[in-house]
């Protein structure tokens, strides 16, 4: 360990100590700020970790798998480094290594469990060579930040090739990743749902219905959501393969079920894109040899507390904070509020900053025609776009309360509401909305 | 009264948004009490020109694009028929550059429908950006999002606006989209039509005055919601 690097690190957790002290989130900046002082700082902490380095990648549920594989291997009594914030660039990534470790330098982990966005798997994976790679899925999200879809494909499949010892973690239902896998020629396990368990809207917007190998139409026998299901193309024999994590008997509903390897998992959790994340988790675990005999217990004690299907309680009210950055996203996020049949409010927060994407077009491939059921009672919109999403919800013919100040829309629906409050955010307004949940919560 | 809206293609061309702009003329067609059909196309069907009357040909990824282009040249001739009848064809983004006479990439020539007089070269880095447009089309601004590699010159054609934010065709001529009979291209997203409801009113008014003579008009929906939100684009935007 060089003298630089030592010195990076205590420069990191001073940096974070004081962004707390103002109440900043201040990894990034520690991360950077770490990087200046020794930027080879990720490759040698890296190397210090004991076991095996995991990486997390795909559109959606990246900090939800991410976080939850740390937390099992936690339950088997490991030492691990995470970065549990979802900051997930370069500079979080390495703030994540030189938070983690002590002032000589040293880190003393088992394992690295780090999310990372796909553009940024440039500068992560040639720093951290991980051993696996937990893939979620691949939606359309940011079209003017990361382009299309093939663009980040292609950026993937270049830089998991660079790694070819990695071995990766595909969803089966997902034909783009299993084609992503395939084609990249490195080692890979499947997990995946083989029954169908719920019905899939039919004017659902879906990713890559042509063969990506040859071009022709994929056949569906059905759909999860989005493009997730069991497809075979008629043109080259391409299908989905039999997963060899396969979840049956899946239950969604107040709380998520299913059975994986002939045990039986729960979690209070909603949405059926949780089943996805949980079994990834699962996956990836018995992928690198752990026996996982605590998962259950990890899944009871799991309190993500990152605005992930969070829960609040504010003046009587229960709220619940829940991210929905994409088409995909937001789909699965309205088929979990709608899983509660009792009255509810809700709150939608759209803003259009760098992190969101600056075009907000997606927000007319989302079905928001099925929030028209008369279990919800009132629709707020709020954030800086709240006059498209005020006008995206006019033409599926449902009138919507225009508060621009997210913390008015909330205080307004915990005194007039049915107590029972959702509130779905996109990206940066997922920090601010939180703090100002917490903090009503804390107000009498 | 009916209209008839044929949408090409949006298995492929689907990027950005380009199903609000179909409902959103569905839905101003249904709240003035006519009747209101949308055709979504597929790549091998065949398409009948004369039983639609609005086009909407959207974008698409460059490699969808790409396949979408070959299957266009065996349609063109229908097409350049019903666009030099005054038929009423709104095309976005990629659908845009497939109007003219090609797209010209680092990486070969994309050979477009020439149904309009124009050409698209790719440039230097995307241009990616709100904008907003003055028309002398209606007197409320166009407001949109643009993301787009080709530079678009119509050459001798009107323009759809002037651009007061953004980059426009070519981020330099200070003009964005085209207007060609009843043909309007352009490369806002956001989607186009909601926030723009002075421009779908005139598309359906267009179509109806084809199909049920000139004298038709249609009348005023109040449009608060739309106003306000193509207002705030304006404000942010345009310096004033």
């Amino acid at each position: 360990m060089g003298i630089r690097c030592t010195a990076a690190v205590w420069a990191a957790k001073m940096t974070g100590f004081f962004s707390r002290l103002t109440g900043r989130q201040g990894v990034t900046l520690a991360g950077q700020v770490a990087l200046k002082i020794c930027p080879d700082l990720l490759r040698e902490l890296s190397g210090q970790v004991r076991k095996n380095i995991f990486v997390t990648c795909g559109t959606n549920g990246k900090t939800t798998t991410n976080n939850m594989l740390c937390s099992a291997l936690e339950a088997e009594g490991f030492k691990v480094v995470c970065n549990h914030t979802g900051s997930n660039m370069l500079n979080g990534v390495a703030a994540a290594f030189a938070l983690s470790a002590k002032l000589n330098g040293k880190l003393d982990a088992d394992y690295a469990v780090i999310e990372v966005d796909e553009a940024s798997t440039r500068y992560v994976f040639p720093a951290i060579k991980p051993d696996y790679m937990v893939m979620t899925n691949l939606f359309r999200d940011q079209l003017d930040r990361y382009g299309e879809i093939d663009i980040t494909m292609n950026i993937l499949e270049e830089m998991i090739r660079k790694v070819p010892k990695m071995k990766l973690i595909i969803n089966a239902d997902d034909a783009l990743s299993e084609y992503l896998a395939e084609d990249s020629g490195n080692d890979f396990v499947t997990y995946g749902i083989s029954r169908q368990v719920v019905k899939s809207a039919a004017n659902e917007i879906r990713e890559g219905r042509f063969c990506k190998k040859c071009g022709e139409r994929l056949q569906y026998r059905f759909y999860h959501y989005s493009q997730l299901g069991d497809y075979s193309c008629p043109g080259c024999g391409f299908h989905r393969p039999a997963p060899d994590f396969d979840a049956f008997d899946v239950k969604t509903g107040e709380d998520i079920a299913f059975s994986v390897e002939g045990r039986t998992f729960r979690a209070n959790y909603k949405g059926f894109y949780n089943v996805y994340n949980i079994l990834a988790a699962y996956a990836a675990l018995r992928t690198a040899g752990c026996g996982a005999d605590h998962f259950q217990q990890m899944l009871d004690g799991y309190n993500p507390e990152n605005g992930r299907m969070e829960q609040f309680m504010i003046g009587g009210t229960k709220a619940v904070l829940n991210l929905a950055k994409n088409p995909a996203g937001f789909n699965q996020n309205i088929s979990a509020v709608m899983q509660d049949p009792s009255p509810k409010d809700i709150i939608i927060v759209i803003n259009d900053n760098a992190q969101d994407g600056r075009d907000i077009s997606w927000l007319w491939d989302v079905d928001f025609d099925l929030l028209g059921d008369e279990s919800i009672r009132s629709i707020t919109v709020s954030g800086i776009r709240c006059q498209d999403m005020r006008l995206r919800m006019k033409y599926v013919d449902i009138p919507a309360d225009l508060v621009p100040d997210v913390e008015t829309a909330v205080r307004r629906r915990v005194k007039d509401g049915v107590k029972n409050l959702y509130v779905l955010v996109n990206y940066t307004a997922l920090f601010s909305t939180r703090n100002i949940m917490k903090r009503l919560q804390e107000e009498k | 009264m009916k209209i008839t809206i044929g949408h090409l293609y949006p298995d492929l061309l689907n990027l950005y948004g380009d199903r609000g702009n179909i409902q959103c003329l569905m839905k101003r067609c249904e709240w003035r009490g006519i009747e209101a059909e949308t055709i979504a196309y597929e790549l091998n069907d065949r398409i009948d020109f004369g039983a639609l009357d609005i086009v909407l040909l959207g974008g698409g990824s460059d490699r969808e694009e790409m396949i979408v282009c070959t299957r266009l040249q065996e349609i063109r001739d229908d097409f350049k028929r019903y666009v030099e009848n005054d038929g009423v064809v709104i095309a976005i983004c990629g659908g845009y550059q497939l109007l003219g006479h090609y797209y010209r990439t680092s990486e070969g020539e994309m050979k477009g429908l020439s149904l309009v007089d124009l050409t698209t070269e790719q440039g230097e880095g995307r241009l990616i950006n709100n904008v907003v447009l003055k028309s002398d089309l209606f007197d409320m601004p166009i407001v949109g999002f643009e993301n787009h590699g080709g530079r678009t010159d119509i050459r001798g054609n009107r323009p759809l606006g002037k651009v007061l934010y953004g980059s426009g065709n070519d981020g330099k001529s200070g003009f964005e989209g085209v207007v060609y009979r009843n043909v309007i291209g352009t490369y806002l997203h956001g989607p186009l039509l909601p926030k723009n409801p002075a421009l779908a009113d005139l598309l359906i008014e267009k179509a109806l005055q084809k199909k049920y003579g000139s004298d038709v008009r249609l009348e005023a929906l109040p449009d608060k919601e739309e106003q306000e939100a193509n207002r705030y684009v304006y404000d942010r935007f345009v310096p004033h």
